[in-house]
């Protein structure tokens, strides 16, 4: 069956991927071809096409440029150097994981709560959506900043930021969760005089995982963004966020492009690394099959 | 310890009683709205209070009075930023890109092979830090309201998509049958049953791209704008150290995005009626 869903789509995926790789080569030409004539005169038209395909500092780098580059600064660069795309991404990888770590913690204790206390229930939940409509990413420069002049330097303000981004999921993720169990499950649990400890971790914890693990992947996603972006206040100089802000100062958009196609290519492993330990939690569980 | 300390601890703990209290009193519906209020009323007393008896910096942390003051004293400044940001540049992009990704995604579900094939990379697409494409929109659209629409469109479209196009799906197979039975034609089904019974997932989708969609236009903002608009106003004022105007923009923004996530809740209740989740 999964390989007949595999075998479905994986012709489909190609032919898009192929016809984006064919339009972005195309729209390539006439958004660099400005450039061109202001840098060469009297080209013929496939020379001219070429020159728009490898120019130095393109509107739009075309997807061989930035595959060069990204293969340039992984492999052919000292991890330590500063041009080097692992270190910058690995910067940007410690936060984020920090980040989502601590939030994903509070998101669990959070939904505990919400879930044993009325009271937090009704006064807590309200304010934990509305926390969310507060643009915390417009506002990550900020706290960067007043951190930094409190002495807290480094990774911890970044991970604050993703902290906030990722624990929302979780809390709503978790408090659906743990509410799952249906009433003839918590009754089943009474009849076997089952204690509030016992009730929590026999049924409601593992009835709440797979709830866990969807609103996990999108929180992990989050924390990337949260980090990347933590990273965008001046003085920040390594990162894959701050790579991306020097690329604008000095016009250098192959390294944007590379910057941005590092951090998709983390968030893509990140997320595929969860659902690959839900995959196997799951069919341990025996929830899956 | 002095008097605002004291004070601190007296109103937490009075609000820790009150709202234990009023949360055992079962089926009052008023308190569903008077608990949370309460709840916030007393953090922000105790925000006031914990910044007066500490002596903090109001460099570092303004106390809320402070911050109401300066919100009230520059009126016409927020409105203009707020003209900027959130309606020239956040709602266009917002009305694009959603509308856009709608008639996507109505155009995906007649063909199988689209479907299969875009769905996926939607999918991968409204995980990945769009946000990171700001630098290069404010490089091709220039520094005004426009490169904003365009990243906030950008970042809307997918999470849009892909909520869309799992609501065109989901329809009931017997209801789709039903329809075939009055012969009624592609539109006819499209505007009669798959559209209605696609908008709470349509609504989620609206939902989930409004926040997205003032994230991406204060954030582009940082990558160049005129001397107007949200974004440039927090990183400017950041740099003075005034941040008793950041807080005030951000309550704009926290403000504008309350009340456009509710006006969108309460159209979804004027819509999706039937849903078994608005009836009692």
């Amino acid at each position: 069956m999964k390989k007949l869903i595999i075998n479905n789509s994986i012709l489909p995926i190609l032919t898009i991927l192929l016809f984006i790789v064919i339009v972005w080569y195309l729209s390539a030409i006439p958004m660099n071809s400005e450039k061109v004539t202001r840098q060469f005169k009297n080209l013929s038209f496939t020379e001219h096409v070429e020159k728009t395909w490898n120019l130095k500092k393109p509107k739009l780098p075309t997807p061989h440029q930035i595959v060069n580059e990204i293969i340039n600064t992984t492999f052919y660069k000292k991890i330590s150097s500063k041009r080097s795309l692992v270190y910058h991404g690995w910067i940007t990888l410690k936060a984020t994981l920090a980040g989502f770590i601590l939030g994903t913690f509070l998101g669990i204790i959070l939904a505990l709560g919400i879930v044993h206390n009325r009271a937090m229930d009704l006064s807590v939940m309200p304010w934990v959506i509305a926390s969310q409509t507060i643009p915390i990413l417009a506002i990550a420069p900020m706290i960067i900043v007043v951190m930094n002049s409190v002495g807290v330097t480094g990774l911890l303000p970044k991970a604050i930021i993703s902290m906030y981004l990722s624990f929302f999921p979780v809390v709503v993720g978790m408090v659906k969760g743990l509410r799952s169990p249906d009433q003839m499950q918590i009754d089943q649990m009474r009849t076997w005089s089952a204690s509030p400890n016992q009730l929590l971790w026999r049924l409601r914890f593992p009835s709440s995982l797979p709830y866990l693990f969807a609103s996990l992947k999108v929180g992990i996603a989050a924390s990337l963004i949260g980090a990347i972006v933590g990273e965008l206040p001046s003085g920040a100089i390594s990162g894959l966020g701050a790579r991306m802000l020097a690329g604008t100062y000095y016009g250098q958009t192959v390294m944007i492009w590379s910057a941005l196609f590092a951090a998709a290519f983390l968030a893509a492993s990140l997320v595929f690394f969860i659902s690959f330990i839900q995959n196997y939690t799951l069919r341990k569980m025996a929830i899956l099959r | 310890m002095n008097i605002f300390l004291i004070l601190f601890f007296i109103v937490w703990i009075l609000g820790w009683l009150i709202n234990i209290r009023l949360s055992l009193i079962k089926n009052a519906n008023f308190l569903r709205f008077f608990i949370p209020t309460l709840f916030g009323f007393v953090i922000l007393l105790m925000w006031e209070f914990l910044v007066l008896g500490l002596n903090i910096n109001p460099v570092l942390l303004p106390p809320p009075t402070a911050i109401a003051l300066k919100f009230a004293d520059s009126l016409d400044i927020l409105w203009i930023d707020f003209v900027q940001t959130l309606i020239k540049g956040a709602l266009s992009g917002y009305i694009l890109g959603c509308g856009a990704a709608i008639l996507t995604a109505i155009a995906i579900d007649k063909f199988n092979f689209l479907k299969r094939g875009l769905l996926p990379f939607g999918n991968f697409v409204s995980a990945l830090p769009i946000v990171g494409m700001a630098p290069i929109f404010v490089m091709w659209f220039g520094f005004d309201w426009e490169s904003k629409c365009a990243i906030v469109v950008v970042m809307v479209f997918f999470p849009m998509l892909v909520n869309s196009v799992q609501g065109l799906e989901l329809v009931d197979h017997s209801r789709q049958d039903l329809m075939k039975t009055y012969n009624a034609s592609y539109t006819q089904t499209l505007f009669k049953l798959r559209l209605p019974s696609a908008l709470p997932f349509i609504f989620n989708g609206l939902k989930i791209c409004s926040t997205l969609a003032l994230i991406g236009a204060i954030v582009a903002e940082f990558f160049g704008s005129p001397i107007k608009g949200m974004g440039f106003r927090i990183s400017s004022e950041v740099g003075r150290f005034a941040l008793d105007m950041v807080w005030a923009e951000i309550f704009v923004a926290a403000l504008a995005g309350c009340l456009f996530y509710g006006l969108i809740s309460l159209i979804e209740k004027q819509l999706t009626f039937w849903h078994p989740s608005n009836q009692k």
